[in-house]
């Protein structure tokens, strides 16, 4: 394929003034080599804005934008490829399928200026591809919604993209589905070898998909890595929420040892005592700790010789089965959220008000900013 | 008849004509950021408030021997512009603007801009976009805008009698027949062309009603955030 394992390298700055909202501002230097790279952030962070400006439908005063050797924009140079010029295919939230034309007519939209025969073999080969292609005479109102989104992929990639941006794709399919989509995918770009750029806020999209992850909030790039590395050290309360993280503690640093790498900190409201992973505070902050509930052990008596070193004594407050987990809250100063397995429930004889331990491992403790 | 005739010629001319003028005009309504579009906007609607008699007065002037456009065309042709077929197609245009231009703009406006961005990264320019996406799903909307014009000039009266004078198979049109009739008191005659006025506007709003299923308020439509 053509150019194929170009890189794309975004440099934006865009400032907004929301009329009606505070204003919007987005900051970001990064680059994506080919394979899927996850856009992930909370709703809000700025991620289909920074798409938009790399497809070129919004024009940032100050950017770079370059893939391969193809400068997109540079607003030093005054240089501004419009959307047709750039030649990367995007796919929106919704489908946006044209209403008034078929599903073979919408999947090769793209390709106006090849030939007929030609056309229609790219147009056939990518609506099998994602295993729509007997819907082909058909129009978008008699499709469903998953498969008027496959239609979007496959029209999105018929013009023999250079590039590829994704926002959230997957939205509102089932979990077969999904996954059939994502390897589907995958197959098609082990051939194009393009870079994909893939905004989601789901979790599993990101543990399923990403060979890396960049972080965005507040329209920063906030970290960037492996999905492991993003996922279990988010750097704000808002990425540790989409991160999946449920339990945040206010504490005041009451000490910091640093040969040992830790530091210790009360809970404010209780006198329980947390020991902590050392990072930037000082003595007398009050910093945010967040804590996956899944992390947390519960016990039902006080365990000795244990390598953690938070043990914190509560009561159970409510029990509320969901599906293959149990949530447990549990009063132990402050409100902690712990995830046990319904076995656990059962072998523990857990339920309100029962006296119980939390177990946290100094590290199971990430220091977030608000 | 004569005259019902030649009001039905009247209104599919300049029907035709404002479709062909006002499909630009609302195109260039609807997607502009010009923040001076709110003066372009209220001369087009400006006949909607504006007395016919007023309107047909300017034009008149305009047309006539002494004004701009009628040196220009008696220049160019020898005869003014007033007082022919051609002075009242022109003029029933300007009167009827906004009933063509309006539901233009309302149903260029209703098309997703989403389906225009993906249309976009597609590789489509703005005509073929605006030829094979924003026209075919806007069809209502000139349906709409078409039937308009026509009826609303088909029943015009106060700019006709100014610009046009009564002159019987140039511009003495159905409603100035009617006037005429009930001036001289011919009840009969003014009252069979106004039943055949009558129902030829109610067959045509009927159909256009009966089709597109959506009626269209003579105000710009208020647009979303």
């Amino acid at each position: 394929m053509q150019n194929a394992g170009a890189t794309l390298s975004t440099r934006v700055r865009f400032k907004r003034p929301l009329r009606h909202q505070a204003s919007f501002e987005l900051d970001v230097d990064f680059q994506v080599g080919p394979g899927i790279t996850i856009l992930f952030g909370a709703s809000g962070a700025g991620k289909s804005t920074l798409l938009d400006c790399i497809a070129g439908l919004l024009k940032p005063r100050d950017a770079r934008i370059t893939l391969g050797q193809k400068t997109l924009q540079d607003s030093t140079a005054g240089i501004f490829l419009s959307p047709q010029e750039r030649n990367i295919a995007y796919l929106f939230q919704a489908p946006a399928l044209f209403p008034h034309m078929t599903v073979e007519q919408n999947a090769g939209y793209g390709l106006a200026r090849a030939a007929g025969p030609e056309r229609r073999a790219a147009v056939f080969y990518l609506l099998e591809l994602f295993r729509v292609a007997h819907l082909a005479r058909r129009k978008p109102g008699e499709i469903s919604g998953g498969e008027a989104q496959r239609v979007a992929l496959a029209r999105a990639l018929a013009p023999f993209p250079r590039a590829v941006l994704l926002d959230e794709p997957l939205k509102g399919l089932d979990a077969e589905l999904k996954s059939s989509v994502v390897n589907d995918l995958r197959a098609w770009n082990r051939v194009n070898r393009l870079p994909i750029l893939y905004v989601t806020h789901q979790r599993d999209e990101v543990d399923a998909l990403g060979e890396r992850v960049i972080a965005l909030d507040h329209g920063r790039v906030v970290s960037e890595g492996v999905p492991h590395t993003v996922l279990n050290a988010p750097r704000t309360k808002r990425l540790a929420r989409v991160a999946g993280f449920e339990n945040y503690l206010t504490v005041a640093v009451q000490e910091l040892r640093e040969a040992d790498g830790i530091m210790r900190a009360r809970l404010t409201g209780s006198g329980a005592e947390l020991e902590l992973p050392l990072g930037y505070a000082a003595v007398g902050d009050r910093v945010i700790v967040a804590i996956r509930a899944g992390d947390i052990l519960l016990a039902t008596l006080r365990p000795t010789g244990l390598s953690a070193r938070n043990i914190l004594e509560g009561t159970i407050d409510s029990v509320e089965v969901r599906g293959a987990t149990v949530v447990c809250r549990v009063n132990a100063g402050a409100m902690f959220l712990v995830h046990v397995t319904p076995g656990a429930l059962r072998a523990l004889e857990i339920a309100a008000g029962k006296r119980v331990w939390l177990v946290i491992k100094t590290h199971s403790c990430q220091l977030v900013e608000e | 008849m004569q005259a019902l005739w030649l009001s039905v010629r009247l209104a599919a001319s300049a029907a035709a004509i404002l479709l062909l003028i006002g499909i630009p005009i609302a195109y260039w309504l609807a997607r502009t950021k010009w923040r001076g579009k709110f003066l372009l906007e209220s001369v087009v609607a400006l006949p909607l408030v504006l007395p016919p008699t007023v309107l047909g007065f300017f034009l008149l002037v305009a047309m006539g021997a002494n004004g701009p456009i009628g040196k220009l065309w008696v220049a160019l042709f020898g005869h003014t512009l007033a007082f022919t077929f051609l002075g009242l197609v022109v003029a029933s245009v300007l009167y009827s603007l906004p009933f063509a231009v309006q539901p233009l703009v309302a149903a260029f406006e209703s098309v997703d801009t989403r389906l225009l961005d993906a249309a976009a990264v597609l590789g489509a320019g703005r005509w073929r976009t605006f030829r094979e996406i924003i026209l075919p799903l806007s069809v209502p909307g000139v349906i709409t805008a078409a039937v308009l014009s026509f009826t609303h000039t088909l029943g015009e009266f106060g700019v006709v009698l100014m610009v046009g004078g009564n002159i019987p198979g140039i511009t003495r049109t159905v409603s100035i027949d009617i006037y005429d009739h009930v001036q001289s008191l011919e009840y009969g005659a003014a009252d069979r062309l106004a039943i055949a006025l009558l129902l030829i506007s109610f067959a045509v709003l009927s159909t256009i009603y009966a089709v597109n299923r959506r009626v269209w308020i003579p105000w710009p439509v208020k647009r979303g955030e």
